[in-house]
């Protein structure tokens, strides 16, 4: 079991070689120069080449590389080309906040998810499947930009009772501690806050939460049925509501391995791919943080952004692997 | 049995949410550091980069260092005419190479320091000896200009030049030149733009990298009466949907950026109000003259007969602003009122390439940014308008765009046949126009149509020297003269870009250059 | 992004090898039978037709621009109502139809053809190659997949082409896998073993009988990922990374609505749901054909 993680923690290792320096080589492929970008319209020839010069973007690449490979060994994710500031500090509330939004949107999927699939599964072919599944279905096939875009429509323009942009309210700023609003605000036991955290959180989390959401009722529903096919199950079921329980329990049990992978991948699809989302609710977020500094041609946030969230992604996955072992003992990682 | 209670009780946890929703209403109005009424929420599409502002470039920086800090001599109101700031008064040597201020007395910095001639004197050797990739602005406007420095008492200051300098007070109005404190920035270093100290309305509080910046009333601020407001806050809505939106719902007090598209519904909103930046800009359509048929200058000309621009400024400017007969707006000195834009004619235009010998037209890329500007909000949808206007006299132009810092690297390289461009003056002088972004010597800064005319550029540099007000202004009025024949430029509009807040505001008044002072403003109940 | 259009619930497991063509005559009588996925057919039918038509259909000016006429609600004239430059929306929706559909066709084959090379080359020589190339695959995987369609288009330059070849290569790592997966699984088959021993090239055992035990699966996740794909190009006009003015794009269209979303909600809620419309299409047929041609797979 011990050799199968070390196992595993060691193939990360070409892994985020191979992708670091993928990014590397795609961002300076993209034409254009940090040192125009900061000097904007400022710009002469001359001024772009001594701010190249001082940005260090004119050593060879090798010698970038090393340096920011050296750099990463110890902690270092590097310092922004714009703002000069370590990404490192800067990254951790973006990081945090795209975070919170994916937890929540993920227990949104799996609280919901899982229910209306247990709940269509039972009452099979019931108007209430019917809907559930075609509910399902629209919401896979619903791009989230444009889920975000009906939202802000409906609930911020149309009827007003949500906000539609940022985590929090500008005049009553939330004192930050781990980063995760809810848990801050908790803490502090400003309900007032945690109420507007929540108010902010509703609609982008739920925009979020609707792909995964609908893919959990799914796998749940036919988990579910498969239980309830079973011969135990059928003579059982003679025996009135109580089975109700059993049913849910060994469902839920058979469900557990599909929805865990699709956790595992979903988590690191919102977290990078939140940009979208992000965008439409201003949401200060790491694919946003990301994005912008692909605008910025801020070279060592890209690189250092991108690769947080493959690692974040990769031992979430790996987490996930582990967890299977946990949950289903027959499931075992030998050679 | 663990499963079952676990996801039932993210079920009643789920509940319990919802009616926490519902229970609480709106406390969105709440107020953390002072009452209601005397914080102001601005909203802007995009953070500060530093609070330094001798080495920033971005506006959205110097709006918020505008109001830490005080420039020496400080622009009118809503003008580039020049009053009293941290100097009260000032005067050129008749030649022209010495110039001279008196300083304001009793001033301090936030640090409670003395400001004083030794003061300035800090700053500007900063600038003067700091790397020339650090201090821009101070190298674009003075370059080694300034020869030397003396205090000759604690409230004069006296610059030498090696040669007269026209716009030198002008120049010393502009944002990146504000006075730091010198015992802060010894202290600080490189981190003085986390933590800026000068001698400004309002002090620095504390800084949420792109989420807010929180500055409150300087107290001891040497114009009495002054700030009205306790605090301000700046905070960042990338979306301009969305910040217009936090406008409506009171979440934000003051946005900028506002689409010219939504001023009429603001105006129809009873509790909002809409504030216009008197027009210091000009957006363009830059002809590369050395490229393809707009080599020819009768090419030139014939689009400029070609593009509606009374259509443009309706459609895409809310009417706000007036179509451009030159390239910088009325309100600069030297502004040559005589000439007119080239009117919409599309006949004429056909007439003309015909003569110039394209009488079937020709094919060429037009270029359009992503990104909004505040001369020009929407280039992709104007960049359609004017593609349009070209096709109708049988010229086929091709939209490409680039990112913006490809765009302009791009541009700057002389790669686009036409592009989309303007430009926010930084001085209202004519200098700042004219000679940055159509003379020989800035091909390869900011000349991208790489116009070159040997008369316009003796006209500009003799202008640069010429301390003689009426004299320059002639000089500056034959240059756009045969700047306007030779039509390396589309000129379109001198827009005013749209701000937008609530109705309760009052005394703000949005400055030509982009960068505003809150000092004046308060909100009434 | 990939990952998140994948509702199939478990990576494919090698099905039972059968004969091809019996598999898909039962695969089309039981495809028949499900109502859903005839539906689906049927909306992607439709969309074809409409994409190949919409000339025929909407010849008005598509992109001619009558600023007198904008943001005008839907009225009779204009089905779908105008947009900020006069257009009219429906005659926009119609002609995004065909670049969608173009994109979503063009980047998926080209996913499956160089997806479907890698996972052979991979499986069946297995080692070294299976090695580097399993690892290409995992790096594209660990990359969020959106961020690295932006890179690829910001290093091409923003267009339609570009971002169709920027969604094919994030779309490689899961047909790679897929073919991968089938060959090893087929490799150690007794009839491939039997065909190796009397000398048959590898070449001919890979076409002759890999390659169509594998088409199933292919056509099944190629029409879910014409979905994604559809979707994924969207993403990409919505930051003006698709094709550029003034052709007509879903994604784009959604972008443009964003300003106007109080004054002029139709041009934001119509290209939506052709988008929904067409994507519901794809999945519902790929679901149907999943649930015909794998008999494994059971609802």
């Amino acid at each position: 079991m011990i050799t199968y993680i070390i196992r595993r923690l060691l193939m990360l290792v070409p892994v985020l070689v191979g992708l670091s320096l993928i990014v590397f080589f795609m961002i300076r492929a993209i034409p254009g120069n940090p040192a125009q970008v900061i000097l904007g319209q400022l710009a002469t020839k001359e001024a772009i080449d001594s701010l190249t010069k001082e940005l260090g973007l004119n050593e060879p690449w090798y010698t970038q590389y090393f340096h920011y490979i050296g750099n990463l060994l110890t902690g270092d994710l590097g310092e922004s080309l714009r703002t000069k500031n370590p990404i490192s500090e800067e990254l951790w509330p973006y990081l945090t906040a795209t975070l919170e939004l994916s937890l929540v949107a993920i227990i949104i999927a799996i609280v919901v998810g899982v229910n209306a699939g247990i709940i269509s599964a039972w009452f099979q072919n019931s108007w209430f499947d019917y809907s559930a599944m075609l509910l399902a279905l629209i919401g896979v096939s619903m791009p989230i930009f444009w889920l975000g875009l009906m939202e802000q429509w409906l609930f911020a323009i149309q009827w007003d009772i949500l906000p539609t942009a940022g985590r929090e309210d500008i005049r009553n700023p939330i004192d930050s501690i781990t980063g995760l609003y809810i848990i801050d605000t908790l803490v502090q036991g400003k309900w007032d806050q945690f109420a507007v955290v929540i108010k902010h959180l509703a609609l982008p989390s739920v925009a979020l939460a609707t792909i995964p959401m609908a893919i959990i009722a799914r796998i749940t529903r036919s988990s579910m049925l498969e239980v309830m096919r079973s011969d135990f199950i059928r003579t059982a079921r003679a025996k009135g509501l109580r089975m109700f329980w059993v049913v849910y329990r060994h469902s839920l049990k058979n469900a557990v391995i599909p929805i865990l992978t699709v956790i595992g991948l979903q988590f690191g699809v919102l977290l990078g791919g939140a940009i979208l989302t992000e965008t439409i609710f201003s949401w200060p977020g790491i694919g946003r943080y990301i994005y912008e500094a692909i605008g910025y041609r801020d070279y060592p946030v890209i690189q250092s952004g991108i690769l947080i969230i493959a690692l974040l992604f990769v031992c979430i996955n790996l987490i996930v692997d582990l967890l299977y072992t946990v949950i289903d003992p027959r499931i075992k990682y030998n050679k | 049995m663990k499963r079952k209670k676990w996801s039932f009780g993210l079920f009643i946890l789920s509940l319990a949410i919802m009616m926490t929703l519902a229970g609480c209403s709106s406390s969105e109005k709440a107020d953390g550091n002072g009452e209601k009424g005397s914080t102001l929420v601005f909203a802007r599409g995009g953070d500060s980069v530093s609070l330094d502002p001798a080495i920033v470039t971005d506006g959205e920086s110097f709006k918020v260092t505008q109001n830490i800090f005080d420039t020496l001599i400080l622009f009118g109101k809503q003008n580039t005419e020049l009053e009293p700031g941290l100097a009260t008064e000032w005067s050129t040597s008749e030649d022209g190479l010495t110039y001279t201020l008196k300083l304001r007395e009793g001033v301090k910095f936030h640090d409670g320091t003395d400001f004083n001639s030794e003061a300035v004197k800090v700053n500007f050797e900063r600038w003067k000896s700091g790397n020339e990739e650090k201090f821009y602005y101070y190298n674009s406007q003075f370059g080694d200009v300034i020869e030397q420095i003396n205090t000759p008492d604690e409230y004069t200051v006296e610059f030498k030049l090696k040669r007269p300098l026209a716009p030198f007070f002008k120049n010393l109005a502009m944002s990146p030149f504000a006075i730091a404190s010198p015992k802060a920035l010894k202290e600080q270093g490189d981190k003085f733009g986390d933590h800026p100290v000068g001698t400004g309305a309002f002090k620095f509080d504390e800084w949420k990298r792109n989420d807010r910046i929180t500055v409150t009333k300087n107290e001891d601020y040497w114009n009495e009466g002054r700030p009205k407001l306790n605090e301000v806050i700046f905070t960042v809505i990338p979306e301009n949907s969305a910040r217009l939106n936090a406008l409506k719902t009171g979440e934000a007090d003051l946005i900028d950026g506002v689409n010219f598209s939504e001023v009429e519904s603001i105006e129809n909103d009873p509790n909002l109000k809409t504030f216009f930046r008197p027009s210091l800009n000009v957006a363009y359509v830059g002809l590369t003259t050395t490229r393809g048929p707009l080599k020819d200058k009768k090419v030139r000309q014939a689009l400029n007969y070609a593009v509606d621009k009374e259509a443009l400024l309706k459609t895409f400017y809310a009417g706000e602003g007036q179509v451009a007969a030159n390239p910088m707006p009325p309100v600069v000195e030297g502004y040559n009122k005589d000439l007119n834009p080239y009117p919409y004619d599309p006949k004429k235009a056909k007439e003309i390439l015909k003569e110039a010998g394209y009488e079937d037209g020709f094919e060429i890329e037009l270029w359009a940014m992503p990104v909004p500007r505040p001369y020009m909000p929407d280039g992709q949808k104007i960049a359609e308008a004017v593609q349009s206007n070209f096709a109708d006299i049988g010229v086929k132009a091709n939209i490409k765009t680039y990112e913006w810092a490809t765009y302009l690297e791009k541009a700057r390289l002389g790669e686009a046949d036409s592009f989309l461009l303007g430009w926010t003056g930084d001085n209202g002088d004519a200098d700042n126009f004219l000679y940055v972004l159509l003379d020989e010597d800035a091909i390869g800064s900011n000349n991208y149509t790489y116009y070159k005319n040997p008369e316009v550029h003796k006209l500009l540099l003799e202008a640069q020297s010429t301390i003689d007000k009426e004299k320059r202004n002639e000089l500056y009025n034959k240059a756009q003269e045969i700047i306007k024949d030779d039509a390396p430029w589309i000129p379109l509009v001198h827009s005013k870009p749209a701000l937008a807040g609530n109705k309760t505001i009052e005394g703000f008044a949005p400055h030509p250059t982009g960068s505003d002072r809150l000092d004046t403003v308060e909100i009434k109940q | 992004m990939a990952e998140l259009m994948k509702n199939n619930l478990l990576p494919p497991e090698p099905p039972i090898v059968e004969e091809t063509s019996s598999v898909f005559r039962e695969g089309w009588r039981s495809f028949k039978k499900n109502k859903l996925a005839l539906a689906g057919g049927t909306i992607v039918l439709f969309f074809i037709l409409l994409a190949i038509f919409a000339p025929v259909i909407a010849p008005e000016g598509v992109n001619e621009q009558k600023l007198q006429e904008r943001l005008q609600p839907p009225s009779s004239e204009h089905w779908f109502g105008t947009d900020d430059f006069g257009r009219d929306v429906f005659s926009r929706v119609l002609h995004g139809a065909k670049t969608s559909l173009w994109v979503g066709f063009f980047s998926v084959m080209g996913s499956i053809i160089i997806g479907s090379f890698l996972g052979i080359v991979a499986g069946y020589y297995g080692r070294i190659a299976d090695a580097i190339i399993s690892r290409i695959f995992d790096i594209l995987l660990a990359f969020p997949s959106i961020l690295l369609a932006i890179g690829i288009v910001a290093v091409l330059g923003p267009s339609l082409q570009n971002a169709l070849i920027a969604i094919a290569v994030i779309n490689i790592p899961n047909f790679g896998r897929l073919i991968r997966s089938r060959v090893l699984s087929v490799k150690e088959e007794e009839y491939i073993l039997a065909a190796k021993a009397i000398g048959m090239s590898d070449h001919r055992i890979l076409f002759h009988h890999v390659l169509p035990n594998s088409i199933t699966p292919i056509i099944v996740q190629g029409t879910l990922a014409v979905a994604t794909a559809i979707i994924e190009a969207a993403a990409l006009g919505f930051l003006g990374l698709g094709t550029q003015p003034p052709n007509a794009e879903w994604g784009r269209m959604l972008a443009d609505s964003k300003q106007y979303l109080m004054q002029a909600p139709w041009t934001m809620i119509f290209p939506g749901v052709a988008i929904m419309l067409v994507v519901l299409g794809f999945n519902l047929l790929g679901d149907g054909l999943r649930d015909a041609l794998d008999p494994r797979m059971k609802n």
